[in-house]
């Protein structure tokens, strides 16, 4: 049986630097990779460079068997991307954001109150995201991820600006992610749980 | 996590939002909307102040001055584009949307030209109004803007998103830019100048249009590969 999604040989200079190289993993349905590394290790760029915002210098990234150069549309469809800036606006609600998201890929329909209501944003639906702090931020930007309908979800630095409460929320949610068959690349530096069954790629 | 195909949102319905979002966010601050609108008018306004009322001189520059009003409103607008979609990171959410790029990017120009082209064309008749031009140069005004605003929109987007990833990228914006812009400008105010003299303007407004169709088919797809390079 062929992985959902395997790395191999992926190599990434930045400049003159050579960032990593080597760095190859296969990961099934219900695994879970955390990416370690120090400040500017790469781990960011890893994860770019696995959603295909970024070419690799050399190496080969395969969702399903099929690299996902060749056929990026596929693989965008299948993937969701939870980055370091929300991807949110700030002038809009927390409703109009979701409403724009939910166009963009596969979602599932829940329930407003469903989606919301474990994230504890159900009162805060109609007002402008920048009255926000920037905790609830990131849970809206949570929210944006648990609506999606993808086997694959990609995290950086999932645990930013989060309460301990929003940690373990974090940790709860990709837990059920996994237990359902998806798959889950993280590049954190702490507040992952032990609970989660993860394997770790340390970059140096 | 089965079923992905039968979830996946329609190509309409991704464009709608996108179109749907930056409208609602130019109502948030409608400020961003009237600057280059103002900017229009007030530069196009300001010309027969400073240089007296002798009619026939104005008839004959009105139509290239007003033009290059619009053409400069038009690039002063196209700077925050992607701007604010770069720095919040909707910009990489659009790049790894399931939905294809090249339509988002549409999406995204035409909410540009409805908040930028749209409102030039609609006041341009009344600002042609203080050159004194005939009233079938102001028809031909708005007749050539229509075409000119979408193409200066069209291809702007792409400038501007091969200057997103650079800070202060405005300056290089416009010359990008400038160089594809001519032909809109020369054929636009020849236009207006041919129709105040009686002319047909028939010619020109074909031109016009049909380098619209040509930006409309190519600078989609050019803006969506410019965004994912300034992305890298």
């Amino acid at each position: 049986m062929t992985a959902l999604l395997s790395v191999s040989e992926l190599a990434v200079l930045r400049g003159e630097r050579l960032l990593f190289h080597g760095i190859e993993f296969a990961l099934n349905a219900g695994d879970c990779l955390l990416i370690e590394g120090a400040n500017g290790s790469g781990k960011t760029s890893l994860l770019r460079v696995v959603a295909g915002l970024m070419p690799p210098d050399s190496g080969e990234i395969r969702w399903r068997g099929n690299e996902t150069r060749l056929e990026p549309q596929v693989f965008r469809a299948a993937l969701a991307w939870h980055g370091h800036k929300s991807g949110l606006k700030q002038d809009l609600t927390l409703i109009e954001n979701l409403r724009c998201e939910a166009a963009l890929r596969p979602t599932r329909s829940l329930a407003p109150d469903d989606l919301l209501g474990p994230l504890a944003l159900s009162a805060l639906t109609e007002l402008p995201l920048r009255v926000l702090s920037a905790g609830q931020q990131r849970r809206v930007a949570l929210a944006r991820l648990l609506m999606t309908d993808v086997p694959l979800w990609l995290l950086d630095e999932p645990f930013t600006n989060l309460d301990r409460a929003g940690q373990a929320l974090v940790n709860d949610l990709v837990g059920r992610h996994l237990a359902q068959g998806g798959v889950c690349v993280m590049a954190a530096h702490r507040g992952v749980s032990a609970d989660l069954p993860t394997a770790r790629l340390s970059l140096s | 996590m089965s079923g992905a195909q039968a979830s996946m949102p329609g190509l309409w319905r991704g464009f709608f939002a996108v179109l749907r979002r930056d409208l609602l966010l130019a109502w948030r601050r409608p400020g961003d909307v009237l600057n280059p609108l103002i900017f229009f008018a007030i530069v196009a306004t300001l010309f027969p102040l400073a240089l007296g009322p002798d009619s026939d001189m104005l008839r004959s520059i009105g139509p290239g001055v007003v033009w290059v009003a619009a053409l400069l409103a038009a690039l002063l607008s196209l700077n925050s584009l992607f701007l604010s979609d770069f720095d919040d990171g909707s910009l990489e959410q659009l790049l790894l949307s399931a939905q294809p790029l090249p339509l988002m990017a549409l999406a995204k120009t035409a909410a540009h030209w409805l908040l930028s082209g749209l409102p030039l064309v609609l006041v341009s008749p009344l600002v042609a109004l203080s050159y004194d031009l005939p009233p079938v140069s102001l028809l031909a005004m708005a007749a050539t803007l229509l075409p000119g605003t979408v193409s200066l929109s069209l291809i702007g987007a792409t400038g501007a998103a091969l200057t997103v990833g650079l800070h202060r990228g405005n300056a290089l914006l416009s010359l990008l830019v400038l160089p594809l812009a001519m032909p809109v400008l020369i054929f636009g105010a020849r236009t207006v100048s041919l129709a105040s003299a009686g002319d047909s303007m028939a010619g020109g407004v074909y031109f016009l249009s049909a380098y619209c169709m040509f930006a409309l088919t190519l600078a989609p797809f050019a803006t969506a590969a410019a965004l994912r390079i300034s992305n890298e």
